[in-house]
């Protein structure tokens, strides 16, 4: 990620998620998106606002099985979207934290 | 007569079972357990199976051996959990067993059918697990008559149960084969959805270097998509694709099917569990421990035995109106086979991932804490014996349930 090239008027962590996820605006997703190399579309935008309508009942960033299971987006679609990576790089651009590591 | 229902005999549910007869006044509370199969199975040593170390019986016991008497024990099929009616339906002569507290403790299973390809006409042919004890026993037969080739090894999904099982695997598969003389006709392959070896930093970059000496390929971040079982090769969501002549799975893990039945599950029907009192979040008289939980720690004995301590002391308080105390903290602690008799340790909670330093124990310690030594390897040996004697008992075990820094190096 190159993070450091990123022109952002909020806080971001090492690893280039935002530190307060109510900094977030569809705008700054824009920007987190041209980052990781992504141009948002519909498609794109169905997974962001159901991602971030879990968070706001869960508290955590979704799986990816959660998101494919209720978003009506397939897991290859999702891989299509969101290159190499997906749960991550929907959760930064949703300006969530970084999924917690399944252990 | 109160009642308390427990679902599931294995780690969690025996250890729960006989710290509760045994701290309980049981003129006064009726404790019931449920399971649906006679057999207890030590799973740790069905890692030891593939290589024909241990066999089937020596990880099998009568379930009943190791639940206290004072209980009843029913050996049933579970129907229908009904948290609203505080009952739970089971096959057995279709009967209701009413309950005030309910402790569930249904562990979790490998679910093969979630991957195309995966449990179809190659299944137990070219494709094995070892997660079950008659997987772990068919790869056995396998791998005694195997001449070499691309062994590839693939975690489908986190999370797993014991997730360092599938790296012991390939450790000792790497001993296994230079044993047969057949090493060098030997291509292994580490396939983890993981961006490394492991879950946590330290431990995973450890580990990632002893897969590199042993002339282990790793291949990371692989989310399997499907599997060709006739082309022999694992398709991943990106398109990756890696060929092999024997694969050993580690399919996806969920919680048992009476959970999603029962409406009380996640997506991969774990219960949603409190972090710290392992009391289930949506219901006041239920309580989740092992791998039945959702919770971020590990799906391990160690951590069901850590479980049972922190849920017996809060269940106490509980019961007399007092309020739980947010006592666990993810405490796991595992062994790591590492072949040529050769072992590691690795201790940590949801705060602290595993570092080096020195297991402090009474008696045998210390051991050495991620670093490979020959008396980690006999602690593990060792552990059975702990296991069936000490820790399903609900016995006081040299090891502290919270986890503690002593030893630790920063």
């Amino acid at each position: 990620m190159a993070t450091a090239t990123l022109d952002l008027p909020v806080e971001l962590d090492a690893e280039g998620f935002l530190v307060n996820p109510n900094d977030w605006t569809p705008e700054i997703a824009e920007k987190l998106a041209a980052d990781e190399g992504i141009e948002l579309t519909d498609r794109h935008w169905q997974v962001i606002n159901f991602v971030r309508e879990d968070f706001a009942k869960t508290g955590e960033p979704p799986t990816l099985r959660r998101i494919t299971k209720q978003s009506g987006v397939s897991t290859k679609e999702l891989y299509q979207l969101f290159p190499k990576g997906p749960a991550k790089k929907v959760a930064r651009i949703a300006g969530l934290g970084k999924p917690k590591g399944c252990i | 007569m109160k009642r308390i229902l427990i679902l599931g005999a294995g780690t969690a549910g025996t250890i729960v079972a006989n710290k509760l007869a045994h701290e309980l006044d049981l003129n006064e509370w009726k404790i019931t357990v449920v399971d649906q199969s006679e057999i207890h199975y030590y799973q740790p040593g069905f890692l030891f199976i593939p290589f024909g170390i241990y066999s089937k019986n020596d990880v099998m016991r009568p379930r009943r051996d190791y639940l206290p008497r004072q209980v009843e024990v029913i050996i049933s099929e579970i129907e229908l959990i009904e948290p609203d009616k505080n009952r739970v339906r089971i096959k057995k002569d279709n009967r209701t067993l009413p309950y005030d507290f309910l402790i569930i403790t249904t562990g979790s299973r490998i679910v093969p059918e979630e991957t195309p390809g995966l449990k179809e006409h190659e299944w137990r042919k070219t494709i094995y697990d070892f997660y079950t004890p008659d997987g772990a026993t068919a790869l056995a037969r396998q791998l005694r008559r195997w001449q070499g080739g691309r062994l590839v090894l693939n975690i489908v999904e986190m999370p797993i149960k014991c997730p360092v099982a599938p790296l012991e695997f390939m450790f000792l598969a790497d001993w296994f084969f230079h044993e047969q003389g057949i090493r060098d006709r030997v291509d292994l392959t580490f396939v983890t959805p993981l961006p490394g070896a492991f879950t946590k930093p330290r431990a995973s970059a450890l580990l990632g270097d002893i897969l590199e000496e042993k002339n282990i390929n790793v291949e990371t971040e692989f989310n399997v998509m499907e599997v060709d079982p006739d082309a022999k090769k694992i398709i991943s969501y990106d398109e990756r694709e890696i060929e092999y002549d024997l694969l050993v799975t580690i399919p996806t893990n969920m919680g048992d099917p009476v959970i999603e039945r029962s409406g009380m599950g996640d997506e991969l029907n774990f219960v949603p569990t409190e972090k710290r009192t392992l009391k289930a979040k949506d219901y006041d008289n239920v309580f989740v421990l092992g791998d039945a939980t959702n919770l971020p720690s590990s799906k391990a004995g160690s951590v069901a035995h850590f479980q049972g301590e922190v849920f017996i002391d809060n269940f106490l308080r509980y019961i007399d109106g007092l309020p739980l105390r947010e006592t666990f903290d993810g405490h796991a602690n595992c062994y790591i086979e590492s072949g040529f008799g050769k072992g590691f340790l690795i201790d940590f909670n949801y705060d602290v991932e595993p570092l080096p330093g020195k297991y402090p124990l009474p008696g045998i310690g210390p051991f050495s804490l991620l670093q490979e030594s020959r008396l980690n390897h006999w602690g593990k040996v060792l552990f059975r014996w702990m296991y069936w004697n000490i820790l399903l008992k609900g016995k006081p075990m040299p090891i502290t349930a919270e986890m503690t820094m002593a030893g630790k190096w920063l």
